[in-house]
């Protein structure tokens, strides 16, 4: 057990019901290829890995360092950029991916840390609708820069042999195939970055983190520089996400600016950590899972309902599969009100 | 209409801001058509027992009482028009706006009273002078002074006037009690004046309250506390000479 | 007996150096650009848009200048305005069509009346029923706007579909007026003369009228306000109203200008709203009129001059400008 409290540093889920719905996740994560057949089902739960380790970044920029920024995404298409141009430009190995991902940490830590020393000089407020703007003009820019980028088309690459589909490993009477690796790869790589991020804020570096955000007057009195702390919460977040975006591009073999840089992915993120409950990391566990897996399954769900609906008047537009976003945006506006601290803060509470 | 019964009466007034508990139990009688002074140390609570008359904050406890109302739980904008003016110690100028508009703006029933204007131009010349000119310009004193202008544009029944010499400097501060004993002649209205300049305090208050975390630990005549110096220090920390 | 014996009136500094901004920026395009006849077209495109982005940026800064509330969903209105009157143009089809000013005139009127109404009741209903939960919270307000946004988008996509539809400038708009060899859109002279009205309306009633005066006091001290005996929050859900009715209207302006509209378009133009506003400095309608003319005809100059860097060119713009008045062009004298 106390290896467990020191793997979790210290920060358990608390409450039956959360620990039991995190561990669902987490053992359909682990055994996904032995649990579910089709490709589409590991799809999903890569998608879901990476998903986890945004929403974690995010929620560490969000919840914990209280910086409400709308350029986070611009983090995850630096590295889904860093990895996937490297291995496109300098072939398909493994020192391609280390180059990749070296590369894109500097840049998004260079650049957060760029962002972050503007936003002490503005209000909150400014500094929300300014990130607004930069995310806009990033994505912009990526799409055309075509030459380097692949402009709207983005860039497809392959990936080392170990991790190609065609490739198989035999274990005994076992054959496992590429695809598998590459999922393994992605799962324990997420589960490492999320289990560094529970560290870091449970660690007094962490706890400074949250006086901050919680009384930055008092934080400066007590002798914390806020400045820096914020600004390296900033940094690590942008890490982070930039790491996920690594993982994306991994696992999709393919990087663009619809998958990483669009406004949509800023506000599923956004979606995800609210709903999930921010500032609590697991929050963002859950949240990834519910979006994740609405975006793929509420849609069949929905279109059932549109069907069966199919006389009457506005009920078929507002159930029709495609419009599964405008649920999850009711949901959204619900939890702001009802659970202000997301699904986490509601299953805690009733322990 | 001689009525003795005091204008404005709190009860156990409680009030927190956020987890502090600033006010702990004010009991105050502001008599009527006098001046009141309403003294203490920094952080007695001075500024919280205005803010709270005046709905700004609400209390948690406790009953605050306007000429046989209770007025406790009323929103700010009602009790400003039961006949409450509110001057506070940041002046609350609306710096953008001309001399000409804030006065405008605290003359609720319409245009501004000639005859009033020319009774405040008497006592505050700069603000006649400064007219059409945005407020921010103005110095400290003229911003004082137009504050208490606004309180004054129209007859009111209660003042609350919130450290009126903060920061000003001394031949202003004498300005500023020749005012007030105008003020006082000619409008007979009930003042409470919360104040640290103790000079001030002694030549126009009638009666005075003394604070002390957030209670009130003294309450009586003027001229009593200013004949017994043993009390000044006990409740102010000060004697009257040092205290200026 | 003045306090000070007899000073001389401090000198009223109108600040007039952001005025003075756009011709800069004009001045400085035209040797760029080369040919005078290309500037001017230019930028009186960039005045049109300029004046459209004001109409809607406007509403923004006074609801959150006032208010303190920050409304990411305002692009909502944006595109529900222009729904609403595309809604209603086959009604008015013939006169549309009809190659007379006055009638296109009318039509145009009656089309932006209707979307305002719309968007003024949609205003009221999100404010009571979203934004008032909220009050005082920002990041929640922030939080649910955004969702309040979501929705909309995807109810009008649900109802209208996901792809572009037509909005055809009326008949006697269209074309060109000819001055030598500069040609000028009329559509976007309409909208320049409209958007000077706008502005001059929203002047005199903030300056000449005592709504106009709690408003400008309000967006300094609210408190204050209300000490003085006025309720100042029912001001509030007027100008809500208000400002979300004037979205509406650049809405309709916007989807004429670009003669389409699509679920998204409030939402494309919200990145420049939104850099208008900051430019402009919260709460502040004069900085916002003349940062979004200065947003409008830098995002012209440069698109063609260098497309490519249109909306990074804005960005520099806004970065410039903060570090110069770190709080916008014309901060309001906050509490």
């Amino acid at each position: 057990m106390k290896i467990l409290a020191a793997i979790l540093s210290g920060d358990p889920p608390r409450g039956r019901a959360l620990t039991f719905l995190l561990l669902v996740i987490f053992i359909s994560l682990a055994f996904a290829p032995l649990l579910f057949h089709g490709s589409e089902s590991l799809n999903v739960a890569a998608k879901i890995c990476y998903f986890v380790v945004l929403a974690a970044s995010y929620d560490l920029l969000l919840g914990y360092t209280g910086i409400v920024s709308f350029a986070h995404t611009m983090f995850f298409g630096i590295g889904g950029y860093g990895a996937g141009l490297a291995l496109y430009g300098l072939g398909p190995s493994w020192s391609s991916i280390l180059i990749g991902t070296a590369a894109a940490l500097v840049f998004a830590i260079v650049l957060a840390l760029i962002v972050g020393l503007f936003s002490l000089r503005v209000r909150a407020i400014f500094f929300a609708m300014i990130t607004l703007a930069v995310a806009s003009a990033f994505s912009i820019l990526a799409s055309q820069l075509s030459a380097v980028t692949g402009g709207e088309d983005g860039r497809n690459f392959r990936l080392p042999e170990a991790l190609r589909p065609g490739f198989h490993l035999h274990v005994g009477p076992f054959t496992i195939n590429g695809r598998i690796i590459a999922y393994y790869l992605i799962f324990f790589a997420a589960l490492i970055l999320f289990l560094l991020m529970l560290r870091i804020v449970n660690s007094p570096f962490g706890r400074v983190l949250q006086a901050i955000r919680d009384n930055e007057f008092r934080a400066e009195a007590l002798g914390y520089r806020t400045v820096v702390y914020r600004s390296i919460g900033n940094c690590l977040a942008a890490a982070a996400a930039a790491l996920a975006g690594v993982l994306c591009a991994l696992w999709l073999r393919y990087t663009g600016p619809a998958v990483t840089l669009s406004f949509d992915i800023m506000l599923d993120i956004l979606l995800m950590v609210v709903i999930g409950g921010m500032g609590t990391l697991y929050g963002a566990v859950i949240g990834a899972a519910i979006f994740v897996l609405a975006e793929t399954y509420l849609q069949n769900v929905m279109a059932m309902i549109s069907h069966a609906t199919a006389g009457l008047p506005v009920l078929p537009l507002v159930f029709d599969p495609d419009r599964w976003l405008l649920w999850l945006g009711v949901l959204f506006v619900l939890s702001v009100y009802f659970f202000p601290f997301g699904i986490v803060g509601r299953l805690r509470a009733h322990r | 209409m001689s009525d003795s019964s005091p204008l404005l009466t709190l009860s156990g007034v409680n009030t927190h801001i956020g987890p502090y508990h600033i006010l702990q139990g004010v009991d105050l009688a502001v008599p009527r058509g006098a001046l009141t002074m309403l003294l203490g140390r920094n952080g007695a609570g001075k500024t919280t027992t205005l803010r709270t008359i005046m709905g700004l904050w609400h209390a948690s406890a406790g009953a605050v009482r306007f000429d046989g109302n209770d007025i406790t739980a009323w929103a700010t904008p009602d009790i400003a028009q039961a006949g409450i003016a509110y001057v506070p110690e940041n002046m609350g100028i609306f710096a953008d706006l001309t001399v000409r508009e804030n006065l405008l703006l605290a003359a609720r029933s319409g245009p501004i009273d000639e005859a009033r204007l020319r009774w405040i131009f008497g006592l505050f010349p700069a603000l006649e002078k400064f007219w059409s000119l945005a407020a921010g310009v103005l110095s400290g004193g003229q911003k004082q002074m137009l504050s208490i202008a606004r309180a004054i544009i129209e007859p009111r029944r209660l003042f609350l006037i919130d450290e009126p010499t903060k920061g000003l400097a001394p031949a202003i501060i004498g300005n500023m009690i020749a005012a007030f004993q105008e003020l006082k002649k000619s409008s007979g209205a009930t003042i409470l004046v919360v104040e640290q300049n103790f000079l001030f305090a002694k030549s126009l208050g009638d009666a005075v309250a003394v604070m002390d975390n957030g209670r009130v630990v003294h309450s009586g005549a003027m001229a009593e506390l200013a004949e017994d110096r043993d009390l000044q220090h006990r409740l102010l920390g000060l004697h009257l000479d040092q205290h200026q | 007996m003045t306090a000070r014996g007899e000073l001389s009136l401090p000198a009223q500094r109108r600040d007039f150096v952001p005025a003075l901004l756009v011709p800069l920026v004009a001045l400085i395009a035209l040797p760029l650009v080369g040919s005078p006849s290309t500037w001017v077209t230019l930028t009186v495109a960039g005045l049109a848009m300029g004046m459209i982005i004001f109409i809607i940026a406007s509403g923004l800064t006074l609801v959150f200048g006032l208010m303190d509330v920050l409304n990411f969903g305002h692009g909502a209105f944006i595109t529900v305005g222009a729904y609403a009157a595309a809604a209603l143009v086959p009604l008015f089809a013939a006169s549309l069509r009809a190659d007379s000013m006055i009638l296109n005139l009318l039509a145009l009127l009656a089309l932006i009346a209707f979307a305002m109404a719309v968007t003024a009741v949609l205003g009221y209903a999100f404010e009571r029923v979203i934004i008032m939960p909220v009050y005082g919270q920002h990041l929640k307000q922030i939080l649910v706007t955004i969702g309040g946004l979501i929705v909309t988008e995807q109810l009008i996509i649900a109802v209208y579909g996901p792809v572009q539809i037509a909005l055809p400038v009326p008949t006697a708009f269209r074309g060109s007026v000819i001055f030598g060899d500069v040609a000028i859109e009329r559509y976007r002279l309409i909208a320049v003369v409209i958007g000077l009205v706008i502005f001059a309306a929203m002047l005199l009633i903030l300056n000449r009228t005592r709504i106009g005066l709690l408003i400008r006091a309000g967006v300094e001290n609210g408190e204050m306000v209300e000490a003085l005996g006025y309720h100042i929050r029912r001001l509030f859900v007027g100008v809500f109203m208000a400002g979300s009715a004037l979205a509406g209207l650049g809405g309709v302006m916007w989807g004429f200008y670009r003669e389409a509209l699509t679920p998204g378009m409030g939402m494309d133009v919200m990145v420049l709203v939104f850099i208008v506003v900051v430019i402009g400095g919260l709460g502040s309608v004069g900085g916002c009129f003349i940062g979004a003319l200065l947003v409008a005809v830098t995002a012209n100059y440069t698109g063609f001059l260098a497309p490519k860097l249109a909306l990074g060119s804005n960005i520099l713009l806004m970065a410039l400008i903060l570090l110069w008045r770190s709080r916008g062009l014309y901060p309001v004298a906050k509490r």
